[in-house]
């Protein structure tokens, strides 16, 4: 028996066999989008990038040599130099780590949090509701930049408080979209069931509806990321994020601005370096969506 | 002793009365049927029993013990029910496997692995089903998946909300033979909510019918033979049902 | 006679295997109808749903439907774009589909619902529409219309689930009616009056219906003609009254299936599968 039909296998015979098999199904169907295979290569790309940013790049991010100052992209220095005669290649390597940060620590913090008060909110209804969707309206209304720059600027300027900044500005339309998931599922005979056989509120709505509000919170906050960077990259760029010397993106084309006039590439390179991530992540979200979301699939 | 005892039972939804003054016991040992017009508040008496229709006044007492006004995790032991649509009632994406053992783990009961192979077996399932995700199962299997979720802790008692009425005829009769066989192999007591009198006729010792949030009859299962109710809904009920037809007592 | 509403020659719907190979589960089904009442019956998984979506054409891919002749009063179906299709469906074709709950917006009233369902094809007034609505629900014999329309489908029984969907697909006044075990969830009284609702739509405007059940008794009653499907095929087609003299062993074995008002069988006959194998 072949590896595949194991996983095919209408039968299966363990847990594992059965969550491989799903695995596996979601897995096909991904890939048979081409945009999201091209979306998935860049963020495995950056993921390698950050992963082995010593080995990559040819020299340290944080080295200066102002000799080298502003020297143009060439085969030493693949994408020029910085004012401080810093390679931006490498720079740019090093800070595919801190946008994974960024992008990872938003993610884990936001994406559980909005979809907890999305589900508990559309569980119980009634007044918890309308607290927290009251709550949830207020956050969504203001100018996410604005807010994030508020909160940064309030909790002073840094990495981390970055994070908690942009992390709070994106919750709210995670709680939307898991309340509204969780409205069409809290009625259903399924979550009835499992109230007889004496599971508690939290075990239902942590075993049962977050599960099912999973996928559409997934490929939400896939599609925000592009956002999610852009705005870390916006904080960084006023000063408000990643602070010198480190090679934060934003903050990278920030100091470039200077020169963007004369010496291009010092600003162009970290935009490039954006944009292409932001796509990568769009791409995937998309390709996500059609792989996972039942009402993609039944336009096609 | 009595499985079910309610006494001047209202139950309402939110504020609106829909259930009204319903007084009926159930032996325990018995299967008894609830029968009546739709919209007539069967399925609410089930849900007034497991505390899923908080709204009730009166009394339930459940092997003498008083229900509580919400589902409530000692009852879970003692009663479960079966929902009507084999659809709606499992979980889209969780194996078999995780819905039965899910139930064990919420009771801290030890041993899962022989137990859930235990209730696959008694409803007819075979080991290739345990691993499977609903999407993959026909409307009977799912019923029958849906049986094994309420007797896996064991109950005394079972309600059952129509619990055939989504399927097909053969599937239906492989369902009320199982049923059957359970309740004598377990020694149940059933209280089913149907629209089809036959199936009272094969399944059920009592029949109480409803009509309009009331219990206007309750009457043994023999009746059904010879139509002979009291009440005049119950005797339009089971003309409708063709009880009267010489096709019927020909046994066709 | 003059042309059949519907003409069905050779229908087939499948799906692909694992092997890459195709399985037919409709598989060449041939039947005309005219301003009449069909009744489909079979077991579970016969194709019975599948042959009414195939033909609305709404069997999703992969499934794939082919039909050497699907023409809908002269219109031929499978050439028709997804739009004109689209136009047609609700409007001169709706189905009543088997799983209600499922088919209703869980967010949205079932007055709303219905109301949609109306203004798709007949755009009324407010209050025109709102009358129309209210006028439905009491047709379907559900007693307190007002109430009813302003609930949620979670807070409707099974039974009236069921009849709020066959409101939905009768209010745009179709030619034909594809009714999907319409009537599985309600009491026979109910049943009976909603039935006849249906039946005397097919008397007085001429509506065709095709009644897809697994109740032989109710088929038997309300339907002029009957065919029994298997595995996709048409195994038998009988006069409805003639149903109890029906003679194919898949028949014979699902009549025998059915409880009894006096029932002393301690156990149903279920299907022996192996009975008609190769017939
Ligand atoms: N959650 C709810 N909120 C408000 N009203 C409800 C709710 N559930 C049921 N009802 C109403 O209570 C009445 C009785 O419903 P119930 O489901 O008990 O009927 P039933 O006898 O089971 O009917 P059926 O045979 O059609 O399933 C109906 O009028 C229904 O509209
Ligand atoms: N998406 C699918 N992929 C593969 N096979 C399918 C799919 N959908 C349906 N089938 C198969 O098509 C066959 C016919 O299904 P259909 O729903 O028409 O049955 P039915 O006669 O309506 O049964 P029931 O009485 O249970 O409703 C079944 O064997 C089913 O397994
Ligand atoms: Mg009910
Ligand atoms: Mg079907």
């Amino acid at each position: 028996m072949s590896a595949r039909d194991w996983l095919l296998d209408e039968s299966p015979t363990s847990r594992w066999q059965a969550g491989a098999g799903r695995a596996y199904a979601a897995a096909r169907l991904l890939l048979r989008n081409p945009l999201a295979v091209v979306g998935g290569g860049i963020i495995l790309l950056l993921v390698l990038t950050a992963a082995l940013a010593p080995l990559i790049a040819p020299e340290s991010p944080l080295g200066q040599n102002l000799s080298n100052r502003l020297l143009p992209p060439s085969s030493a220095h693949w994408m020029g130099t910085d004012e401080l005669g810093r390679d931006i290649f490498s720079r740019v390597v090093f800070g595919a780590r801190i946008t994974l940060m960024i992008v990872v620590l938003v993610a884990v913090i936001s994406a559980p949090l909005g979809m907890i008060v999305g589900a508990v909110s559309g569980y119980f209804g009634g007044w918890t509701d309308r607290v927290l969707m009251g709550l949830t309206d207020i956050f969504l209304s203001m100018p996410k930049l604005i807010l994030a720059l508020a909160f940064a600027a309030a909790l002073g300027p840094g990495i981390e408080n970055a994070v908690i900044a942009i992390a709070i500005t994106t919750w709210p339309a995670y709680a939307r979209i898991s309340r509204a998931e969780t409205m069409t599922w809290r009625n259903s005979e399924f979550v009835a069931a499992t109230r007889l056989l004496g599971a508690s509120h939290a075990r239902i709505i942590g075993r049962h509806i977050l599960p099912l509000c999973a996928s559409s919170t997934i490929i939400r906050v896939t599609l925000d990321m592009a956002g999610i960077i852009l705005t870390a990259a916006g904080l960084g760029f006023l000063g408000l994020g990643a602070q010198p010397p480190l090679p934060e993106w934003g903050a990278m084309i920030s100091r470039g601005r200077t020169f963007i006039l004369d010496q291009w590439w010092v600003a162009t390179m970290p935009g490039l370096a954006i944009i292409l991530v932001s796509l990568g992540f769009c791409f995937l979200g998309d390709g996500l969506r059609d792989a996972l979301d039942p009402k993609g699939q039944a336009k096609s | 002793m009595t499985a079910i005892a309610l006494r001047g039972l209202n139950i309402a939804y939110a504020g609106t009365p829909v259930v009204r003054d319903v007084t009926l016991d159930v032996a325990e040992g018995e299967s008894f049927a609830l029968v009546g017009e739709s919209g007539s508040g069967k399925s609410t008496v089930l849900k007034a029993i497991t505390g899923l229709a908080p709204e009730w006044t009166g009394s339930i007492e459940v092997l003498g013990r008083p229900a509580a006004h919400h589902p409530d995790r000692k009852l879970a032991r003692v009663v479960q029910m079966v929902f009507q649509d084999p659809y709606g009632s499992l979980h889209p994406r969780k194996t078999v496997d995780a819905v039965l053992t899910e139930a064990l783990a919420i009771h801290g009961i030890g041993d899962r692995d022989a137990r859930v192979e235990a209730v696959l077996r008694d409803v007819g399932l075979d080991r290739r089903f345990r691993f499977r995700y609903p999407h993959q199962l026909s409307g009977g299997q799912r019923q029958r998946v849906a049986i094994a979720r309420a007797l896996v802790l064991e109950p005394r008692i079972l309600l059952l909300d129509e619990p055939t009425s989504a399927l097909d005829v053969s599937v239906q009769a492989e369902i009320l033979n199982l049923l059957k066989r359970l309740r004598a192999e377990h020694r149940l007591t059933y209280l089913l909510v149907t629209h089809n009198l036959p199936v009272v006729s094969f399944m059920c010792d009592r029949v109480a019918i409803m009509n309009r949030g009331r219990v206007v009859e309750i009457a043994p299962a023999a009746a059904l033979h010879d139509g002979e109710f009291q009440d005049s809904y119950s005797r339009q009920l089971y003309a409708a049902s063709g009880g009267n037809s010489p096709m019927e007592s020909a046994g066709r | 006679m003059t042309a059949p509403l519907l003409s069905v020659r050779d229908l087939r719907v499948s799906f692909p295997r694992r092997d890459g190979g195709r399985i037919n589960v409709v598989d060449g089904l041939s039947f005309d109808l005219g301003r009449e009442r069909l009744g489909i019956v079979g077991e579970s998984g016969s194709g019975k749903s599948m042959t009414g979506r195939a033909i609305l054409r709404l069997v999703r891919p992969p499934g794939r439907v082919e039909a050497s002749r699907l023409a809908f009063e002269g219109e031929d179906l499978t050439t028709l774009s997804e739009r004109r299709m689209r136009a047609l469906r609700g409007a001169r074709i709706s189905m009543v589909m088997q799983d209600p709950r499922y088919s209703l917006n869980p967010v949205m009233t079932v007055g709303r619902q219905i109301a949609e369902a109306l203004r798709v094809h007949t755009p009324l007034g407010r209050a025109a529409t709102r009358a129309r609505v209210l006028q439905m629900l009491q047709d379907v014999r559900i007693n307190d219309p007002e109430r009813v329309a302003a609930m949620y489908p979670h807070e409707v029984s099974g039974g009236m689930g069921q009849r709020i969907m066959i409101a939905m697909m009768l209010i745009p006044r179709p030619s034909l009616l594809i009714a999907d075990e319409p009537t599985s969830a309600l009491d026979v009284s109910v049943q009976a009056q909603v039935l006849g609702l249906m039946d005397s739509l097919v008397r007085g405007n001429g509506m065709g219906l095709i009644l897809i059940s697994h109740d032989l008794d109710l088929v038997a009653r309300y339907c002029d003609r009957i065919l029994v499907m298997n595995a996709g095929r048409v195994v038998e087609t009988c006069e409805a009254r003639r149903l109890g003299e029906a003679t194919h062993p898949y028949t014979r074995g699902l009549l025998a299936a059915v409880p009894r008002m006096r029932e002393t069988r301690a156990e149903l006959p279920t299907l022996d599968r192996r009975a008609w194998e190769g017939t």
